[in-house]
């Protein structure tokens, strides 16, 4: 099946998101849509799926025209799109999720023997026979539950399947299992548009790549052709400088240590020291236990072993307020649910931890309020026309910017860092490796857990290893190889 | 129209609302457009209004205080029978509230510690309270305290024309909107209501919000009794059932969002007025009280409506 979108138009209102843009897609192709947040790749899928109508352009599949104006339309087309937020409805069971809406029945009764039989077997042909149809979709892995959704569009006999930063939340093993899927459903002619941040995957898995840039189609290459330099210039229209910028500044004295810290789950036995101005990169599998370490140190939850130093002082930590009170700040891992409050302005959001500063007896001072977020908004770097704008307005790079920004109001002892570029494209990356390389410089104690093995690699003076909640491994970066960090990751060797 | 202007034109719906049914009334009734009427009307808003301002803090938090009418009978009732046992009127008042706010801060402890959905914890205290109320009253209102202060606090004026329970209303509102505009607690309130764990994760002492947010409507609820209390000079066990209703609407009529983290006091009294001006305005237009709550009903369900179409 060949689709082919010609001479895309989209304005919001005032706001025009897409304009004039071309894109292709054949049978039997993986296709990457890569851009800036903001690009407008969302859009454009969106307009595929039935989501959004165009306001110009055509959709052409084989030759015909359509016009697509609902999902359900796009479904009938062959068109499914799975999202990056999953849309599996998690106190159901897998079957009732793969058959919501056309559930086989007869005179209103659910024929639940037919259901089990055949969601079985399509899970069997995605050699996915390991989940049972009968299982609560929310107790599945991410993982699994985006089979699931898999399973699910092909069972509509999707033709063209929209991937949404699929790999976002995945394992290392996940990532390996949908791509070989993924080139499953190639081999049968399915036409897969992969949408993603992560370059070194689309290098992996995509026959072509299309890329737009502040709404415009720039341009199509073929991976075998082009390289990562030529996209990200297609991507940025400008150089970026380094990817991953240098930092020159020289650790200090010891600021953080950690002896034997346990939680009350599966956090065992965690011992390590963070100085001023050095970066301690956690590396380890989805699960493993890194963020609950930060969670354990923060305060959120409970320490059951283990001793924390601070700055040579031991702390107590037993509540964020504490953690805060001492020294810490906290980059959690999702800035939607945790992050930000979507509701409220940049500046409410900005100075949410230290609003106590800027007041006098409980009443908030408008004007050093005010005078704080500019700065906060100048030293980031953060992009809006106003502070009083919602936050949820802005991009995804400078949302992150502003999490940051809640933590810097005070300069903190320790950062805590939780995914810190998760969902923020190649220019935001590298500008929050510059903001974390000036904390470093300005002598703070970083520790940085991610799941992007060459972030950590790069910004990292040292490499923490996590397997399932105990350390496996603790690498000079200089000398560590993703191979090592792997095996030490999977449990498979101890490295020193 | 510019985002922003929208969003103001959007925040004055309230206001326009009650201005649009005020002009009609005024056009179709000859008595509604006079200060003696205006004036009844604040001071038979003023108990709603007081009880509602308390609503609005716990349902910007996202959660819902189904109590207060049982609040302000116990505590009502709890006032008259001190008095009558000799205690001074006024620290009998006193005494009142603070045991508003500390059945308020019950409320509170069992929705944060306890974890209770806000709509269960408070369902149960309601009953609670009212059946207490009816205990400590012996199910019959007390009546007659012979203190002209304590009858100044909600059947006095000031001036001889401004109705104090009123000035208490005016001077609620105005500390109300400094809380929640200008102060750390406000902003708090905020942010606990439209994300609660970004607000623990950013150190907001979240369940110490939820115990002041449930206190301060309880303390809130007490006051409305006081003011219906003095004014009737007469305690009744069963008094302000339905109240958390009129209450809920007013918040609701003013914009305040249920699921929690957006909405305005100011919008509350709009609620509250608009509703108070419907009642006496089909009062006088001799409308049948069966009909008026059709037309409530309808208000509310309309007010809404526009506001959700206004918001998409």
């Amino acid at each position: 099946m060949n689709v082919v979108m010609q001479g895309i138009s989209k304005a919001f209102g005032p706001v025009r998101v897409l304009e004039e843009v071309d894109f292709a897609i054949a049978g039997g192709e993986i296709h990457a849509l890569m851009g800036e947040n903001g690009a407008g790749k969302s859009t454009l899928m969106k307009i595929l799926s039935g989501v959004y109508r165009s306001d110009a352009g055509s959709i052409v599949i084989d030759g015909q025209t359509v016009d697509i104006r609902s999902t359900r339309q796009a479904e009938a087309c062959g068109i499914a799109i799975i999202h990056q937020e999953l849309n599996l409805i998690p106190q159901l069971s897998v079957m009732e999720n793969l058959f919501l809406g056309r559930e086989p029945s007869r005179f209103g009764v659910i024929d639940s023997a037919r259901m089990q039989r055949e969601a079985q077997a399509q899970l069997t042909a995605l050699g996915a026979s390991g989940i049972d149809p009968e299982a609560e979709a929310g107790s599945l892995s991410i993982g699994q539950q985006q089979m699931v959704e898999i399973a699910k569009a092909l069972a509509m006999d999707a033709r063209v399947l929209i991937m949404d930063e699929p790999t976002a939340a995945l394992t290392e093993r996940e990532i390996d299992t949908l791509f070989g899927l993924m080139q499953a459903l190639k081999a049968r002619g399915v036409a897969i548009v992969y949408v993603s941040h992560r370059m070194e995957e689309i290098f992996r898995i995509c026959d072509k790549i299309s890329v737009l840039r502040d709404g415009r189609f720039v341009g199509e290459r073929v991976i075998a052709h082009t390289d990562f330099d030529e996209v990200v210039h297609m991507m940025v229209g400008r150089e970026i400088g380094d990817r991953f910028p240098r930092r020159t500044v020289q650790p200090g004295a010891v600021r953080l240590q950690v002896d034997g810290l346990a939680d009350a789950h599966h956090v065992r036995d965690i011992s390590f020291a963070v100085r001023a101005g050095e970066v301690l990169g956690v590396a380890g599998l989805m699960g493993a236990g890194r963020s609950e370490i930060l969670k354990t140190l923060f305060g959120l939850n409970r320490r059951t072993a283990g001793t924390v130093l601070l700055d040579g002082e031991a702390v107590s930590l037993h509540s964020p307020g504490a953690a805060i009170a001492a020294g810490l700040a906290f980059v959690t891992e999702d800035r939607k649910s945790q992050g930000l409050v979507l509701g409220m302005s940049l500046r409410e959001n900005a100075t949410l931890v230290h609003l106590p500063q800027y007041a006098r007896l409980g009443v908030v001072s408008d004007a050093a309020e005010q005078q704080a977020v500019a700065g906060l908004i100048e030293q980031l770097r953060i992009r809006t026309r106003d502070a009083e704008l919602e936050v949820k307005s802005l991009s995804g790079g400078n949302q992150q910017k502003v999490v940051f920004a809640k933590w810097l109001a005070q300069p903190p002892k320790v950062l805590l860092l939780d995914e810190p570029t998760r969902g923020v494209d190649v220019g935001g990356k590298a500008e929050i490796y510059h903001i974390i390389n000036q904390l470093a410089a300005a002598g703070v104690a970083i520790v940085m857990v991610s799941s992007e093995l060459p972030e950590v690699m790069a910004m990292s003076n040292r490499i923490l290893v996590i397997h399932e909640g105990r350390q496996t491994g603790l690498f000079e970066a200089a000398k560590a190889t993703q191979e090592g960090i792997m095996a030490a990751a999977t449990g498979t060797a101890h490295a020193a | 129209m510019t985002p922003k202007q929208k969003a103001t034109l959007q925040k004055l719906g309230p206001f326009i609302a009650l201005v649009l049914v005020s002009v009609g009334l005024a056009v179709l009734s000859p008595d509604f457009l006079t200060v003696a009427n205006l004036l009844n009307v604040m001071r038979q808003v003023s108990i709603n209004a007081l009880i509602a301002f308390g609503m609005t803090l716990v349902i910007l938090l996202g959660g819902i205080d189904l109590s207060v009418g049982s609040i302000l009978a116990l505590s009502s009732v709890g006032i008259a029978t001190l008095i009558q046992s000799g205690v001074n009127p006024m620290l009998a008042t006193l005494l009142g509230v603070i045991g508003g706010g500390v059945m308020g801060l019950l409320n509170g402890l069992v929705v944060s510690k306890g974890k209770v959905a806000p709509f269960i914890a408070t369902l149960a205290s309601m009953t609670i309270l009212r059946g207490l109320a009816l205990v400590v009253s012996g199910g019959s209102p007390i009546t007659g305290f012979n203190s002209d202060l304590f009858s100044m606090l909600g059947g006095g004026y000031v001036a001889g024309l401004v109705p104090i329970p009123v000035v208490w209303m005016l001077i609620m509102f105005g500390l109300f909107a400094f809380l929640l505009k200008k102060t750390v607690f406000g902003r708090h309130v905020y942010a606990t209501g439209g994300n609660e764990e970004a607000a623990r994760l950013s150190g907001v002492k979240v369940d110490q919000i939820k115990l002041w947010v449930y206190t301060i409507s309880g303390a809130m609820s007490a006051m409305a009794g006081v003011v219906l209390t003095s004014r009737l000079n007469s305690a009744q066990p069963t008094a302000g059932s339905g109240y958390e209703l009129d209450a809920i609407a007013a918040v609701v009529l003013g914009g305040t969002s249920l699921t929690g983290g957006r909405g305005w006091i100011f919008g509350t009294l709009m609620g509250a007025l608009l509703i108070g001006v419907l009642n006496n305005g089909l009062n006088l237009l001799g409308v049948s009280s069966f009909y008026q709550q059709v037309i409530k009903g309808v208000v509310i369900l309309l007010a809404v409506l526009i506001d959700r179409s206004g918001k998409k």
